[in-house]
C-alpha cells in the first residue's frame, strides 16, 4: 500500500514537471512570435551594409577637424579633340607633383585613364573637370599609393565643344596646424554640462525633500503613533480651518507689506528687525531647561511668545523673498560675468513667496491640531464614558462630512461634474454617516492607530509616483513650463523623491532600536529622539543612497531630452533622426564618460563614508 | 517612593509577562530583581517609566500615578528615572560627549537640544560626570571605539546626566566578563551610597545579588514568587525561583 503511495506521488511529479516543461515551452514560443524574433532579415546583404556603415560612422566619434590648405595640379585636355589634330604635349616638370592622362584629348563619353606622380604618400582626393567656362566636375576620386602615386580611370563628361584647353585637375588636401573642436563636439560639451547639473538640480531637491518624507514613511516611527477618536476628529476639522485661516493670514500680510517692499534696504531693515524680535521671543517662549513643572499662567505666556515668534517668522520669510527678489536683480546687472548668482538669488526669493501660502496654511493647521490634540486629552480623561461618546459622535460626524467633502472636491476638479448635489451635499451626507457610524462602533476611549494610517498613505503615495517613469513625468512638466532644462530638473526631482523616500524610510526601519529606547527613557520627546537616536544611525547610508540617485539622476537626464526635457538626449534624438552617426557618436561618447566617472567618483565617495 | 500595585502585562498573542506584581521600593535601596530569562524582569523595569504599556495596575512615583501620566507628565517622570541596559545602547557614531549630553534631553528645550546647542553647564557636568567613571580623555572619541566595560561606564554617565531619582539597570552585566561586571557594580554601588539614588537592578548572578544588593525580588513566568534580603534565597527559595531542574552556580 505505502509502495503504491509512493509510486503514484512519484509519477504525479514527473507528471507535474512534465507538464510545466510544456507550458514553458509554449509560453517561450508565444514570446518568439510577440516580439517577432526574426534574423532572416539579418542576413541580407542590404542590411549587413547598412548596419556596418553605421557601426563604422559610430567608432569614429566626430570630435576633432583639421585645418586644410587646397593644392591643385592639373593638366590640359581638349574636348573634343581639334580638327588639325595639332596638339602640343604639354611640358612637365618631372621633379614635382604632376599629372598625366593617357591621352591629351577625347570625345565625351570615352574612358581615358589618369596617372599621379610625385604626390604626397597614401592620400585621398577628388578628381575633377575644370570646364572654360569655370565650372568644376568631379570625375572620380583618387587614392596614392606609398609611392605617391596613382592611376585611375575617368570618363570624359559631355560638354560643348572648345577649342582651346580644358583642364584636367587632381586637388591635393594637406592639413595643417593643431586638430580643433568640431561643432558637434562643442555643442555636446554645452550639453553635457546641462546635463550634469540637471542631475544635480534634481538630486538636490529630490533629497531635501525626501528627508522629512521618509520618516514618516518608516513604520517602525510611526506604528507606536496612536490618537484618541476625540483628538483624532478634532484633528481632521481643525486642519482645514487652520489651513485656511493661514492662507488669509499670509495673504493679508503680504498685502499690508506690499507698499513697503520696493526698496532694498527697508527689506533688509524689516528682515533684520524681525530676526531680531523672533530671537528674543523664542528665548523667552521656550526656556533652555525646565526644572519645575510649569504653572498654566506660564504656559500661557510662553505660548503668546511663540506665537509673536511665528508671526514675525512668516513676516520675514515675505520680506526674505521680497529682499532676494530685489537684491538679486541689482547683483544681476552688478556682478557681470557671475551675474548668475543674482539670478539665482532672484530665482529663491521667488519660490520662497511662492510657497509662502502653503507654508503658513500648513503650519496653521498644525497649530489648530496640537491645540485641538490637548482639548481632545482633557476631554477624555475629564469626561465619562457616555458623555464622552455622544461628543465623540457629533465630533466625528462633522469629521467626516469635511473629509469626503475635501476629497470630492479633489475629485471634482479633475472631472467637474457641475452638480452641487453629486460635489458637496452626496459626500457630506455619506461622510457624515460614516463618520457616525464609526464613532457609534468604537469605544470612546479606545486609540486609534493614525500614525500606521498615515504611514500606509505616504507609502501608497510614493509608491504610485514611483511607478510612473520620468519621461512621462518630463512631459507633463514640459507643458508646465515649457521646454528646456528645468522641466527636466523638475520631472527626475519628483521621481527622486519617490525614490529616495521608500529607500530612506527602508534605512529608518532597519536601525538598531535600542539607543532609540535609551533617548526615550531620558525624557526626550519624539523629535528628540529621532535627532539624536535615528539621524546619527541613518546618515552614512543616507549619502550613500544619494550618491547612487545621482548616478541615476545622470543616467536618465540623458534621454530626458528625448521629450523636451533639456540635457544632452535633445542633441543625440536629432542626430539620429537626421542619420549624422557620427554625430550622434559624440554625445554617445559623451554620456558614457560621465555615467563611467559618476559611478567610478560615487563608489569612492562610499567607500570613504561608509 | 515607589510603590508598584498589581502590575500586569500581557503582550499581543496573550503572552502573559507579568502576573499582578507588587512590592514597593524605599529610598536608597539597591534592589536586585532576579529570575530566569523570560521571567518578565525586563518587561517590569520597562514599565517603570513606560517605555512598555503595561495592561494593568498602577504605579505611584511620587504620589503620581505614572500609568495615567500624560505625554508632559511622562517626560518629566522619565527625566528623573536613569536607566541602564544590558547592550549599553549608546548611539554608535556619536560622540562619547554627545551621548552623555543625550541624558540631558529631557530637560533642555526641544527646540534648543534639536540643533545640537547644550548650556555651558551641561556641558561642564557632562564633563564630570565622565570623569567619574574614569573616562574623560574618551570624551571626543566615537561611541563605538570604546571597550564594553567602557561603553556601560558611558551610559552610566548618560544616566547620570538625567540627575535621578533612581536607576534601572537591566541586566547591566551580562554582556561583559566577570572584572569587569565588579567594576560596573561597583560604580553603581558608589552612586547608591554617595548620591543616594535608589538603583533597581535585574541580575543573572546571585553572588552579585549577595555581593552589592540589600534586597532582592524574584520574578518566575510573570509572578513574584520571592520578596526580601539575599541571604534569605536558601535552596528551597531557589528552585522555587529557577526551577527544580536548576543547580546553584555560584
Amino acid at each position: 500500500m505505502r509502495c503504491d503511495l509512493k509510486k503514484k506521488s512519484s509519477f504525479l511529479k514527473s507528471l507535474r514537471t512534465g507538464l510545466l516543461i510544456a507550458i514553458s515551452i509554449i509560453v517561450f514560443a508565444y514570446a518568439f512570435q510577440v516580439t517577432g524574433v526574426n534574423f532572416e532579415t539579418t542576413r541580407s546583404e542590404v542590411r549587413i551594409t547598412q548596419l556596418t556603415r553605421v557601426l563604422r560612422a559610430l567608432a569614429k566619434p566626430e570630435l576633432v577637424e583639421y585645418d586644410t590648405t587646397e593644392e591643385e595640379i592639373s593638366t590640359p585636355f581638349y574636348l573634343p579633340c581639334p580638327d588639325n589634330g595639332e596638339i602640343q604635349e604639354p611640358e612637365k616638370n618631372k621633379n614635382e607633383a604632376y599629372i598625366q592622362t593617357s591621352v591629351v584629348c577625347a570625345s565625351p563619353k570615352e574612358t581615358i585613364t589618369v596617372e599621379g606622380f610625385n604626390m604626397p604618400a597614401n592620400i585621398k582626393g577628388p578628381i575633377n573637370f575644370l570646364a572654360a567656362s569655370g565650372v568644376k566636375r568631379q570625375l572620380a576620386n583618387f587614392e596614392t599609393n606609398s609611392e605617391g602615386y596613382f592611376i585611375v580611370d575617368v570618363v570624359v563628361p559631355t560638354r560643348q565643344p572648345v577649342a582651346e584647353a580644358q583642364y584636367i585637375t587632381a586637388t591635393i588636401r594637406t592639413t595643417t596646424g593643431l586638430p580643433k573642436w568640431t561643432g558637434t563636439a562643442k555643442a555636446t560639451w554645452e550639453k553635457i554640462i546641462e546635463t550634469v547639473f540637471i542631475a544635480l538640480l534634481a538630486t538636490t531637491i529630490g533629497t531635501v525633500a525626501s528627508f522629512p518624507i521618509s520618516f514618516i514613511a518608516a513604520k517602525n516611527l510611526m506604528k507606536d503613533s496612536t490618537s484618541t477618536p476625540t483628538s483624532t476628529a478634532l484633528n481632521i476639522i481643525g486642519f482645514p480651518i487652520g489651513a485656511y485661516l493661514g492662507y488669509i493670514f499670509s495673504n493679508w500680510i503680504m498685502n499690508l507689506l506690499y507698499p513697503f517692499e520696493k526698496n532694498v534696504f527697508i527689506t533688509l531693515i524689516g528682515l533684520i528687525f524681525s530676526g531680531i524680535v523672533i530671537y528674543f521671543s523664542l528665548k523667552k517662549g521656550l526656556p533652555s531647561e525646565d526644572i519645575k513643572k510649569p504653572t498654566t499662567s506660564v504656559k500661557i505666556q510662553r505660548f503668546a511668545f511663540i506665537f509673536i515668534a511665528g508671526v514675525m517668522a512668516v513676516l520675514s520669510i515675505i520680506l526674505f523673498g521680497e529682499f532676494a527678489r530685489l537684491a538679486g536683480k541689482e547683483l544681476e546687472n552688478l556682478l557681470g560675468p557671475i551675474g548668475f548668482i543674482g539670478y539665482a538669488l532672484f530665482q529663491i526669493g521667488d519660490i520662497t513667496l511662492m510657497i509662502v501660502p502653503v507654508l503658513t496654511a500648513v503650519s496653521f493647521g498644525g497649530v489648530v491640531i496640537s491645540l485641538f490634540n490637548n482639548v481632545g486629552l482633557s476631554l477624555q480623561d475629564n469626561l465619562n464614558t457616555n458623555i464622552l461618546k455622544v461628543i465623540n459622535i457629533v465630533l466625528s460626524t462633522i469629521a467626516g462630512a469635511i473629509l469626503f467633502a475635501l476629497v470630492m472636491a479633489v475629485i471634482n476638479w479633475f472631472y467637474q461634474f457641475n452638480d452641487t448635489k453629486i460635489s458637496l451635499y452626496y459626500p457630506v451626507m455619506i461622510g457624515g454617516f460614516a463618520g457616525f457610524i464609526l464613532a457609534a462602533i468604537a469605544k470612546p476611549k479606545h486609540p486609534l492607530p493614525t500614525g500606521f494610517i498615515v504611514y500606509t498613505i505616504t507609502r501608497t503615495i510614493l509608491n504610485a509616483l514611483r511607478s510612473i517613469e520620468p519621461l512621462v513625468m518630463a512631459i507633463i512638466a514640459v507643458i508646465w513650463v515649457g521646454i528646456g532644462p528645468f522641466a527636466g530638473s523638475l520631472a527626475l526631482a519628483l521621481h527622486t523623491i519617490a525614490g529616495l523616500a521608500k529607500l530612506y524610510s527602508e534605512q529608518v526601519e532597519s536601525i538598531d532600536e535600542g539607543p532609540l529606547e535609551a533617548i526615550h527613557a531620558t525624557g526626550a520627546n519624539k523629535l528628540q529622539t529621532i535627532v539624536y537616536a535615528v539621524i546619527p544611525q541613518i546618515i552614512p547610508p543616507y549619502i550613500s543612497f544619494t550618491m547612487y540617485r545621482w548616478d541615476i539622476n545622470v543616467r536618465m537626464s540623458t534621454i530626458i531630452g528625448f521629450v523636451g526635457g533639456g540635457g544632452i538626449g535633445f542633441l543625440l534624438q536629432q542626430n539620429i533622426n537626421l542619420l549624422s552617426y557620427r554625430a550622434a557618436s559624440v554625445q554617445m561618447l559623451a554620456i558614457a564618460v560621465v555615467v563611467a566617472s559618476m559611478d567610478y567618483v560615487s563608489s569612492k565617495i562610499r567607500e570613504r563614508i561608509v | 517612593m515607589l510603590e508598584i500595585k498589581n502590575l500586569t502585562k500581557v503582550y499581543e498573542g496573550n503572552v502573559q509577562a507579568l502576573d499582578n506584581v507588587s512590592f514597593n521600593v524605599q529610598p536608597g535601596e539597591f534592589l536586585a530583581v532576579i529570575g530566569l530569562s523570560g521571567s518578565g524582569k525586563s518587561t517590569l523595569l520597562r514599565c517603570i517609566n513606560r517605555l512598555v504599556e503595561p495592561t494593568n495596575g498602577e504605579i505611584i512615583w511620587d504620589g503620581v500615578d505614572v500609568t495615567k501620566a500624560d505625554p508632559d507628565e511622562l517626560r518629566r517622570i522619565r527625566r528623573q528615572i536613569g536607566m541602564i541596559f544590558q547592550n549599553f545602547n549608546l548611539v554608535d557614531r556619536s560622540k562619547v560627549l554627545t551621548n552623555v549630553l543625550a541624558g540631558r534631553l529631557g530637560y533642555t528645550n526641544p527646540a534648543m537640544s534639536l540643533v545640537n546647542r547644550f548650556s555651558k553647564n551641561d556641558v561642564e557636568m557632562a564633563y564630570k560626570q565622565l570623569d567619574r567613571v574614569g573616562i574623560r580623555d574618551q570624551a571626543n572619541k566615537r561611541a563605538d571605539e570604546l571597550s564594553g566595560g567602557q561603553q556601560q561606564r558611558v551610559s552610566i554617565a548618560r544616566a547620570m546626566m538625567q540627575n535621578p531619582k533612581i536607576i534601572l539597570a537591566d541586566e547591566p552585566v551580562a554582556s561583559l566578563d566577570p572584572v569587569l561586571a565588579h567594576s560596573i557594580m561597583q560604580y553603581l554601588e558608589k552612586i547608591n551610597k554617595e548620591d543616594g539614588v535608589t538603583i533597581i537592578c535585574s541580575l543573572h548572578f546571585l553572588d552579585l545579588v549577595h555581593r552589592y544588593a540589600n534586597r532582592a525580588i524574584a520574578l518566575n513566568a510573570g509572578v513574584l514568587m520571592f520578596d526580601g534580603a539575599p541571604k534569605e534565597i536558601d535552596d528551597i527559595k531557589f528552585k522555587e525561583i529557577y526551577g527544580k531542574e536548576a543547580e546553584r552556580v555560584g
